[in-house]
């Protein structure tokens, strides 16, 4: 697959993300063929933030009705199940015990109940959740990232074709493009505000997050699912599974995507054994089209500095960016150009609900946003395989890479494909040694 | 024999009044080293006394009526609980790491936050600044873990004890008077703080030795907030324990709070919007990620409820959230 770095084919794809200018209408095959008019949800993967997902799509006032749900494990359905039925009642969610799916496969059946999907597992099934509800024509909410690895991307962007083919609306989770702060910042910048963009500055570092320990009689298989986060075919690192969104908006204030990443990563203090294979610290410059580089650092180290955000320097100017709210531009004396005003600001993650579900109530198709969503995630991606490697690749040899993490077979009596040692230990890559692509 | 029995009194009294010495809890201000870290805070005392709680303020009516309240004598924190240590707690690997030695059995049975996914210090820095962003919840929790770790019962302060060692003896407006141009020099607040929480400490203290009383974070008591409690709170050491998950009662303004916002008898509230930036249900039952304006403070009472109401505060099971 070829990519695509020119600003007009950039600007062709993120168009859709900003405005209606693929607004057309698509046909709902079922849809409206409910005699009160409602649409059908099935949420695949019932976990915090897929059901905080079904509490948004409630709370955009559509008439939206819930019919099917799908996880790997029972508990975590039940789970899930709870809070929906106790805040929004049996009148909104309609999940008989026929509806609640759970294994490997439950998903199939899920997104065959429904009109829209929600689909918020950990990240390394989202290609095949994804494929399957584009080929079964539905309607899609997906968490980001949207892939662990290159071959999970090239699924995603295969599909997403198909998707925009068949104009299925596609929302992905990278919120910061529904969060009105990047909005009015990003949109200043791409009119010329601080000039060319010439380099930048995105940072996802903090403390780290939850670890589920080994229970007794948990299979291999089993710990990995439950302990998703340190084992790669399932997260990606925390590089691909949370510093994406800072990636992703160093692609969106570049319009394009880096021709070449370099990097440097290790383990430096997490490093036990219920911390698997992943690293805690990965620092990237990926280098765009026009030479200009964006330094990216993540890092998990508890007692030091946290940062979030995302700085951009231009030929006129610079732009200070974060998740809370702030969009600052300023000319090289100081001199403020736009400040955005923090207070009363949307919430992001409904935000993006309300934008899909207005527009599904509507019949309309404005959302695509599964390439420029594969394509950050393949971003984070490339970050990651230069840090484990220790090369330098460029955006095609990371995107052809041939190592697939997935593991053979998906069951709970199934090996995945990197496991511990005697000592419990697993292995974790070696710059200089280990092959990424 | 008479004088057998003297020698053996001599020395009983003798053992007793060492028992006394060792046992007797000195009611002056400490600093307390969390055991086995460079970590280290200081407890002021708080003489017991009366005072006049609330305000005749019509602009807000929730401080009234001014009434007469007796509080017991407690230790107050003469700083806002900083991220050095509340760190420390919220990473059982980071406080091992840390650590001089093992950090405990118990301690290591301890229930911890769930080390939240946002940047919890949102850009504000770490070193010597508040921790913000905590449930009430997770403010008990943090004074459950230094309980299992020192053995000495902190607590959260209750409405009329924050306000009590607010006041500091006075009945003005601010301990030091009624002008409010004069909060700059003891607090961080809107107007000076260039929006951010800022390191503790760094502003004057108010007479019983209380820093940052007033401004940079605004901080937990235990006490549900309700307009009308006033009208019908019990005159000695009245509190209002929180049963509903919100409003709870915040103290001092922050940061973020003009002037005229704040003062020692202003009551803030906690609100459900403070999670709305969650994106998980159930929501965390330790964070706020709307709130960084947010901290807390610890009290110790001189006279410690028995052991099974110290475990009964600890242990208090936190409620659902969505």
């Amino acid at each position: 697959m070829k990519p695509e770095h020119s600003r007009r084919n950039f600007m062709k794809t993120s168009a859709i993300i900003t405005g209606g200018i693929l607004t057309s209408p698509f046909v709902l095959p079922k849809a409206y063929a409910a005699p009160d008019n409602h649409l059908k949800l099935a949420l695949i993967g019932c976990g915090g933030r897929g059901t905080g997902a079904v509490f948004q799509a409630f709370e955009t006032g559509h008439p939206i009705k819930l019919v099917a749900m799908a996880d790997a494990f029972r508990d975590r359905l039940d789970g899930s199940l709870k809070p929906i039925l106790d805040k929004y009642g049996a009148e909104k969610v309609d999940v008989p015990e026929e509806r609640k799916f759970v294994g490997f496969d439950a998903y199939k059946q899920a997104i065959a109940e429904a009109d829209v999907v929600i689909l918020a597992t950990p990240p390394g099934f989202r290609p095949s959740h994804f494929e399957e509800a584009v080929n079964q024509g539905k309607q899609i909410f997906m968490e980001k990232p949207v892939a662990t690895d290159a071959a999970g991307i090239r699924r995603v962007l295969a599909a997403a074709e198909i998707a925009k083919a068949k104009k299925l609306n596609v929302v992905v989770g990278l919120q910061r493009h529904y969060q009105s702060n990047y909005r009015e910042t990003i949109q200043r910048i791409h009119d010329g505000a601080i000039g060319d963009i010439t380099g930048g500055q995105v940072y996802w570092n903090d403390g780290g997050v939850w670890v589920r320990e080994r229970q007794p009689g948990q299979t291999e298989m089993e710990y990995q699912m439950r302990n998703w986060y340190y084992f790669n075919w399932l997260c990606g690192d925390h590089i691909t599974e949370q510093h994406v969104h800072n990636i992703d908006v160093a692609n969106w204030v570049k319009q394009g995507y880096p021709v070449k990443a370099e990097g440097t990563g290790g383990r430096l203090v997490r490093t036990g054994k219920e911390h698997g294979e992943i690293f805690d610290h990965h620092v990237v410059t990926f280098t765009y089209a026009d030479g200009s580089v964006i330094h990216s650092e993540c890092r998990h180290f508890p007692g030091a500095a946290n940062r979030v955000d995302e700085s951009f320097q231009g030929t006129k100017g610079k732009a200070y960016l974060s998740a809370g709210n702030h969009g600052n531009l300023s000319d090289w004396k100081g001199n403020a150009i736009y400040s955005h005003n923090r207070e009363n600001n949307v919430n992001p993650y409904q935000q993006e609900h309300n934008e899909l579900w207005d527009a599904l109530f509507k019949g309309e198709y404005k959302f695509a946003d599964a390439e420029n969503a594969a394509k950050s995630t393949m971003t984070s991606i490339m970050g990651r395989y230069a840090t484990y490697s220790g090369k330098v690749l460029t955006w095609e040899e990371a995107l052809n890479g041939k190592v697939d993490l997935f593991p053979e077979k998906l069951a709970w009596d199934a090996s995945p494909k990197v496991l511990p040692n005697e000592d419990g230990y697993y292995p974790h890559a070696i710059p200089g040694k280990t092959q990424v692509i | 024999m008479l004088f057998r029995y003297r020698i053996l009194l001599l020395f009983i009294v003798a053992l007793f009044t060492a028992w006394i010495l060792k046992n007797r809890v000195l009611f002056e201000a400490y600093t307390q080293v969390i055991p086995g870290t460079q970590v280290k805070f200081t407890m002021v005392p708080i003489p017991g006394g009366s005072f006049l709680m609330g305000s005749a303020n019509k602009k807000y009516s929730d401080e009234t009526p001014a009434h007469r309240v007796e509080i017991e004598p407690f230790w107050m924190g003469t700083h806002e609980v900083t991220w050095d240590a509340f760190e420390l707690f919220l990473d059982k690997n980071y406080e091992t790491a840390i650590s001089e030695g093992p950090i405990g059995q118990v301690v290591d049975g301890l229930s911890r936050p769930s080390l939240p996914y946002l940047d919890m210090t949102f850009g504000m820095g770490k070193e010597g600044k508040p921790a913000i962003g905590m449930t009430q919840y997770g403010a008990i929790q943090y004074c459950h873990w230094l309980y299992l770790k020192t053995g000495i019962f902190y607590r959260l302060p209750t409405e009329a004890e924050w306000e009590y060692a607010a006041k500091a003896g006075t009945e003005s407006t601010y301990f030091f008077g009624e002008d409010a141009d004069k909060l700059s020099e003891y607090a961080w607040i809107g107007e000076n703080s260039n929006e951010s929480t800022q390191k503790v400490g760094s502003k004057k203290a108010n007479p019983w030795g209380l820093f940052d009383i007033y401004g940079n974070v605004m901080e937990w008591t235990s006490d549900q907030y309700e307009a009308d409690f006033y009208e019908r709170s019990p005159e000695k050491n009245p509190q209002n324990p929180s049963i509903k998950l919100y409003p709870r009662v915040v103290r001092g303004g922050s940061y973020k709070h003009k002037a005229e916002e704040i003062s020692s008898a202003r009551r803030f509230q906690s609100e459900p919007k403070w999670k709305q930036l969650d994106p998980q249900i159930p929501k965390s039952q330790w964070w706020f990620p709307e709130a960084p304006f947010l901290g807390m403070r610890l009290v110790r009472p001189l006279n410690p409820p028995s052991p099974e109401e110290i475990k009964a505060y600890y242990t208090k099971a936190p409620i659902d959230d969505y």
